[in-house]
């Protein structure tokens, strides 16, 4: 056998204080793809930009074709083959697809005048539509970034590493931005380019994606490699266990729901957003005790947007928010929060947390105000702490004291003590958008637990999420959220992967159709 | 009013916009590659008194011998390379040292008056340093014929041709050149410019610099062309006013120079109108009309040059437009009564101007993303 075209052999990588990369051996083959597969933190991306030169390796060796190199910096992985697709898209929005394509190594006519000289962006055009008509990969090179949608976005990132000649590429994270239709695009995209004698490492945390189109799968957990196997050797359940270390629970258990009278009433809802634009257009939602209504959609249809206009956060231009029979459409936020609803919002460092602040003060935030935390105008020591230590005990956050401040704590931490914050009021609604974005397997599980809970005690939940996984496993009924519209409402029971994949693309049912 | 009048105050408004636009391209090439410039103001000032002290001493220690030209380069030589130093201070203090980029300029600022005013207090002052001149007025053949125009823009001294040159270049090598891809993408994502191989730092530190030699040439005009000597505090805040200048322009060279050059009018009114011998009121109607016309070329200018990405509206344009020629037709045709405007008030109308560009007109101007922010290699 020839040798493969990346190995990785003994690569530790410590940053102060944490080793994030410990010992790992790897190996790409040619033609390859090759799951790198880890929770969050387990050292998948870390590992990558070290290959990829961004982070330089304290210790192993790093071989292609078998020979030993030496990656200091982009420009020499770029010279020698290898292209990266970072989660976070390395793409200027303001300039052009041809733009962004030549950064960094640019095209140009006439005279030479070095870096003075006339680029070429005609020629950059001409030099990419190949690869757009063999592996499906079009571009628009004369459009802005910025006007592209983000499966558009991502194939210009995949054209940008090929543009600079790589037969590795890593794609670190791809299908987290896309929908299942999409996503679907970009596996056919990679067998293309396979066939073509490229090889991918292909990051990932979702599991039925790595056994439907990896060749092999290295699974990475606290910066060590816990194994690496095939999809015809491993199961969904085997890869979670290598993944956590312990045997995890992926299906939610949860009891057929019993939906009582509606406590949310949202008619006709309409919100612009800062930029003046109208971003939910004519939104009609019904919330019912003891239901988890999921609303599922690609990020930025207006899932946002509703759910602050339904906290008090952003300004309902038209329409009308009814909590148990009660108008609260414009009241300010602590009004609505004494309405009896919980928010646990998309962004926990910005909204959800004040990272300063320590965790007993957090736990307050909501309620600071009111007994038992103020009496004549002053806090109460004594209730603070003793609320904070019985939330952190009832709500298993890991912490080594109350008065750790909140941005010290892990993600998924954090959003235990959101989730706690949230929670431990008597409440009659639940808003939770994106609740578990970015967290490990272990807090996702304990969290999902904690929403049906609630759920079973008669509170009624708004669960937004663009992860369909978390829908369908969560949500009683399933509204599908399209350019700031409503596209569908349906039971869990009538809802597929399929079906909500196509409504979240925007492909509206005919009522006729079965 | 005869053309006489329009084409003189016109053509002083270019001059009075040269400095303006100088120290606006030297913020534009700092912010462009993500480097906030406060500190023009100081360049400039330094610049202005390295330009005296280097034609000054190269002209005493060449005993007179050589031409005056000559003590005049090497003037403006040792202006770039005096504000070129500072602006390399700037650099190293926020893009090395990571410090506030505002505190840096203000720091910069400050350090420049204290330097010039010293220089001043303890030698030129007290020597009686007399100046060796200005650079003399090149009227270029032919083209300065060409009726109206010839007179306005080719009938000027050296810097202020190089000044239009500049400005071209700039705009070229920012929209068209491989340089002006990466000192753009570092402004904007420098994250992005660092994964395909470029270096970020090494970038900001270059563009800053050259941003000061930008002031410098931009103070050497005050002295070299301008004044004939060196004052203390002799900028009287054009490095502020170029900041205006350059955010106005919407950090492009030739918006820069567009707004730098209504500056340069307001300025050259006020210069105009001291003299006494035309109708006051007219006048600034006349003036106000011109530069409401000039301002909506300005933006349609823009409007052209980005297409699709410019919101403003065409409609408002046209009614800048439409006003501003309803005021000069109101100028030429109606009777006006003389009024006497104080001398102190005239000079105060660049300042003016400023403020209400500032307040009132500039919209939302949009800088590069990452402005401001030190890069940190992950």
């Amino acid at each position: 056998m020839s040798d493969p075209v990346l190995r990785l052999a003994g690569v530790s990588k410590r940053f102060p204080g944490v080793l994030a990369n410990d010992n790992v051996d790897f190996e790409l083959a040619k033609g390859e793809i090759h799951a790198l597969l880890g929770e969050n933190g387990a050292g998948k991306t870390t590992l990558m930009n070290v290959v990829y030169g961004l982070y330089k390796h304290d210790e192993g060796q790093i071989f292609i074709n078998g020979q030993e190199v030496e990656i200091h910096d982009p420009n020499d992985a770029l010279a020698q083959g290898i292209g990266m697709v970072h989660q976070h898209f390395m793409l200027v929005p303001v300039m052009t697809v041809a733009e962004n394509l030549m950064l960094g190594h640019e095209t140009t006519r006439g005279p030479r005048l070095g870096s003075l000289s006339d680029l070429d962006d005609k020629k950059v055009a001409e030099d990419v539509k190949e690869l757009g008509e063999v592996h499906g990969l079009a571009v628009n090179p004369g459009a802005l970034v910025q006007d592209l949608s983000v499966g558009a976005q991502q194939r210009v990132e995949i054209v940008k590493a090929l543009y600079r000649g790589a037969d590795v590429l890593i794609l670190d994270e791809p299908t987290a931005v896309l929908t299942p239709q999409e996503a679907e695009e970009l596996f056919r995209v990679m067998h293309s380019l396979i066939a073509e004698g490229k090889s991918i490492i292909f990051i990932t945390h979702k599991l039925k994606e790595v056994l439907e189109i990896a060749d092999r799968i290295t699974v990475l957990r606290d910066g060590k490699v816990a194994g690496t196997t095939t999809p015809s050797e491993t199961s969904e359940s085997e890869l979670a266990a290598m993944m956590v270390g312990r045997d995890v629970i992926l299906q939610v258990e949860k009891k057929p729901a019993h939906p009582g009278e509606p406590v949310m009433k949202i008619q006709d809802l309409q919100v612009r957003d800062q930029r003046e634009q109208m971003v939910v257009r004519g939104v009609s939602l019904e919330v019912r005790a003891g239901e988890i209504l999921g609303v599922a959609g690609v990020q930025g249809n207006g899932q946002r947007q509703l759910v602050e206009a339904i906290t008090g956060l952003a300004h309902v231009e038209d329409g009308h928010v009814f909590v148990d029979g009660k108008e609260i459409t414009n009241l300010k936020p602590r009004a609505i929060t004494e309405t009896g609803i919980a928010h646990v919002p998309e962004d926990r460092h910005k909204h959800g947390l004040v990272l300063a602040y320590p965790l007993d003060e957090n736990l307050m935030l909501q309620t600071y105000y009111m007994p038992p935390f103020s009496k004549r105008t002053f806090i109460q020591p004594k209730a603070v702490k003793e609320n904070a230590e019985r939330l952190i005990k009832e709500y298993d956050v890991r912490t080594p004291s109350i008065t750790t401040h909140a941005g010290s704590l892990s993600g998924g931490n954090q959003q235990k003590v959101i989730v706690a914050r949230e929670l431990s009021r008597d409440i009659r609604l639940l808003i939770a958008n994106q609740p578990t974005r970015g967290l490990d397997v272990g807090s996702i599980e304990y969290i999902h637990r904690r929403i049906v809970e609630k759920r079973d005690e008669g509170v009624g939940v708004l669960l937004v999420s663009s992860e369909l996984d978390e829908i369908l496993g969560l949500a009683d009924r399933i509204a599908v959220m399209f350019a700031g519209e409503i596209l569908a409402v349906m039971p869990a029971s009538e809802a597929t992967k399929e079906r909500l994949g196509l409504l979240m693309a925007g492909v509206q049912e005919t009522p006729a159709a079965d | 009013m005869d053309t006489v009048f329009f084409v003189g105050i016109l053509g002083l408004a270019l001059v009075k916009a040269t400095p303006i636009a100088f120290g606006a391209m030297s913020g534009l090439m700092c912010e462009r590659s993500g480097v906030i410039n406060i500190a023009i103001e100081g360049m400039m000032l330094m610049g202005a008194m390295m330009a005296f002290l280097g034609s000054v001493l190269f002209d005493d220690l060449t005993g007179g011998n050589m031409p005056q030209a000559a003590s005049l380069v090497v003037g403006l030589l040792a202006a770039m390379l005096g504000a070129g130093l500072i602006a390399l201070l700037h650099a190293v203090l926020s893009i090395h040292y990571k410090v506030d980029q505002i505190i840096s300029g203000t720091v910069i600022n400050l350090l420049a008056i204290g330097i010039t005013n010293f220089t001043a207090n303890a030698y030129i002052d007290p020597n009686g340093i007399a100046g060796v001149g200005v650079f003399p007025v090149i009227t270029i053949p032919i083209l300065s014929k060409i009726p109206f125009i010839g007179p306005i823009f080719f009938d000027h001294a050296p810097l202020v041709y190089l000044m239009l040159i500049m400005v071209a270049l700039l705009q070229y090598a920012l929209f068209k050149t491989p340089w002006g891809l990466r000192t753009r993408a570092v402004g904007e994502h420098p994250r992005a410019a660092d994964t395909v191989g470029i270096n970020v730092n090494r970038r900001r530190y270059i563009n800053v610099t050259l941003g000061g030699l930008l002031a410098g040439l931009g103070g050497a005009f005050l002295v070299l062309e301008s004044v004939g000597r060196f004052q203390k505090l002799m900028t009287t805040g054009r490095g502020f006013i170029a900041l205006a200048a350059m955010i106005f322009g919407k950090w492009t060279s030739v918006g820069a120079l567009g707004s730098a050059y209504l500056f340069g009018l307001s300025e050259a009114l006020g210069v105009r109108l001291q003299l006494g011998d035309v109708n006051e009121l007219q006048a600034l109607a006349l003036l106000i009309g011109l530069g409401l016309a000039l301002l909506a070329l300005v933006f349609a200018g823009l409007k052209l040059l980005r297409r699709g990405t410019d919101k403003r509206p065409t409609r408002a344009i046209g009614i800048v437009a439409i006003a501003g020629l309803a005021l000069i037709g109101a100028a030429l045709f109606i009777n006006w009564p003389p009024v006497e405007i104080p001398i102190q008030f005239l000079g105060l109308l660049p300042y003016v101007v400023t403020i209400l560009v500032l307040a009132g007109f500039v919209g939302r101007a949009i800088p590069p993303a990452a402005i401001g922010k030190p890069y940190e290699k992950a």
